[in-house]
């Protein structure tokens, strides 16, 4: 069994969806952890002074590489997966299962997904691209990125977007979260429900503070 | 309950051979005992069209009795029909009101093609346990009750797995058509047992390899096939099978 076989049958494949998931689950509390600090009340000094530490050092510029193809694996392989998927049945039902037996956004996945990746190519456009073409895409002088924020949500469209991408990451994860896990072989039922409860608390509190910073910056509820 | 009898319209999916188009034709049935099982108003129906000279509808049974995993109807929405964690052949007609349209079709997945009208060919489930569902051992005398100790939870759990009549309703249910929920209670059945040692790793390979081939879906942990299993075989064998797999090619030579 060479690893290719593995990772190219449909358990494979799994498992590099759940890998990586988790992977970019761990970045989500990087990240969210970064930002709160827009709301210590300081102009920004916080923020950026963790903004420079993630830009300006080599390790966490590194790790940012990594991120970019875990992230890029999570996506293709899940929209392969998707189109695979669905080849399987042809010829549809006249009635369909609907949401007797499962939730609709653990059926939603791949749409979900999509949602958040069209997201991602904005949020990255607004905030990543300017910043790193700032800095000649090495370690040059970075932008005042909270002063970018500011600029940035002060659009109604723009907040509109945040919140509807942050509500798609919140089903996306109160499925992917748990699913992930089960995906790598956690079947005791005992650490299913503690995963489970843990998903789904992390699903609304993660995505809630996301999209409570471009509503704090447009409603003007930080100085 | 009280007993009734009821008119009804069946709307069934009609196909000649796997390579007719197909589709959906109307019948009314009269005077339906409530207390009659779904597949006996389906007899009745067809004794009706063998008297005007039709062609009766085909459609799989066996035991009758919700052991043998032969019947496969997709009833209005559902494998299996509403009731939970039942057979087609154990679903009975008080489930149904007078003047009610069921809809009748076959399991939909490009891996069970349809043969006719609502049978389908469900060999690729047979190929699967070809490819690892089963222990080698040297036949000969039987050997003695419990000379080999095991921890009654994990003889349980493995029972348990073990009740999947293979009737394909899972994949039936699944929006990607996958057999996961077939293969993993095949694969914990025997991997939960002393029994299936040997064989651990290769079995699981081979399964989901054959799996693949047969040209199910991938499994993304939806529940529906739980939800509508007629033995009510837990989804935790899903996770139980992706830890095999994990382990398998972790620990694998070549």
């Amino acid at each position: 069994m060479t690893w290719k076989q593995v990772f190219t049958s449909s358990v494979g494949k799994k498992l590099v969806m759940g890998f990586t998931g988790i992977f970019l689950i761990l970045f989500l509390i990087v990240h969210v952890g970064l930002n709160a600090c827009i709301w210590a009340n300081d102009g920004g000094d916080m923020f950026n002074k963790g903004a420079h530490f993630m830009g300006a050092n080599w390790v966490p510029r590194i790790l940012e590489i990594g991120l970019f193809l875990g992230l890029l694996l999570h996506i293709i392989q899940g929209l392969v997966l998707v189109f695979y998927n669905r080849s399987k049945r042809p010829i549809p039902y006249a009635i369909d299962y609907g949401n007797k037996g499962s939730k609709w956004y653990s059926r939603s996945m791949g749409l979900l997904g999509t949602i958040v990746l069209l997201f991602l190519i904005l949020h990255l456009s607004n905030f990543w691209l300017p910043n790193r073409s700032h800095q000649g895409f090495l370690l040059g002088e970075e932008i005042n990125l909270y002063q970018k924020m500011q600029e940035v949500f002060s659009e109604l469209w723009v907040v509109i977007v945040y919140v509807a991408g942050c509500i798609s990451l919140a089903y996306h994860l109160a499925h992917g979260f748990q699913s992930a896990f089960k995906t790598l072989g956690v079947h005791n039922k005992r650490w299913h429900v503690m995963i489970s409860c843990i998903g789904y608390a992390f699903s609304i509190i993660v995505p809630l503070l996301f999209a409570l910073m471009p509503l704090s910056f447009y409603f003007g509820w930080i100085s | 309950m009280e007993h009734y009898n009821m008119n009804l319209t069946l709307k069934i999916w009609r196909q000649k051979n796997k390579n007719d188009k197909g589709g959906f034709q109307s019948f009314q049935v009269k005077d339906i005992s409530s207390e009659m099982s779904f597949l006996e108003m389906l007899d009745v129906l067809n004794e009706q069209l063998i008297h005007e000279g039709q062609d009766p509808i085909a459609f799989d049974h066996d035991c009758r009795e919700g052991i043998c995993g032969m019947c496969s109807l997709y009833i209005n929405g559902k494998p299996h029909g509403e009731w939970k964690g039942n057979t087609t052949c154990q679903l009975h007609m008080r489930a149904f009101k007078d003047g009610e349209t069921i809809t009748i079709e076959p399991w939909r997945a490009s891996a069970f093609p349809v043969i006719k009208d609502l049978i389908v060919d469900r060999t690729s489930f047979d190929r699967i346990i070809q490819a690892g569902g089963y222990i080698s051992v040297n036949t000969g005398n039987a050997v003695d009750g419990n000379s080999l100790p095991i921890n009654k939870d994990r003889a349980d759990a493995s029972f348990a797995a073990a009740m999947c009549i293979g009737c394909g309703a899972c994949v039936a249910a699944c929006k990607n058509s996958s057999a996961m929920l077939f293969l993993s209670a095949k694969v914990a059945h025997l991997a939960l047992l002393p029994q299936g040692e040997p064989e651990r790793h290769s079995r699981v390979m081979n399964m989901v390899a054959q799996m693949d081939k047969e040209g199910f879906g991938a499994c993304t942990n939806t529940g529906a096939c739980e939800a509508t299993c007629p033995k009510e075989i837990s989804i935790s064998n899903i996770a139980r099978l992706n830890l095999e797999y994990l382990t398998a090619s972790i620990v694998a030579e070549k």
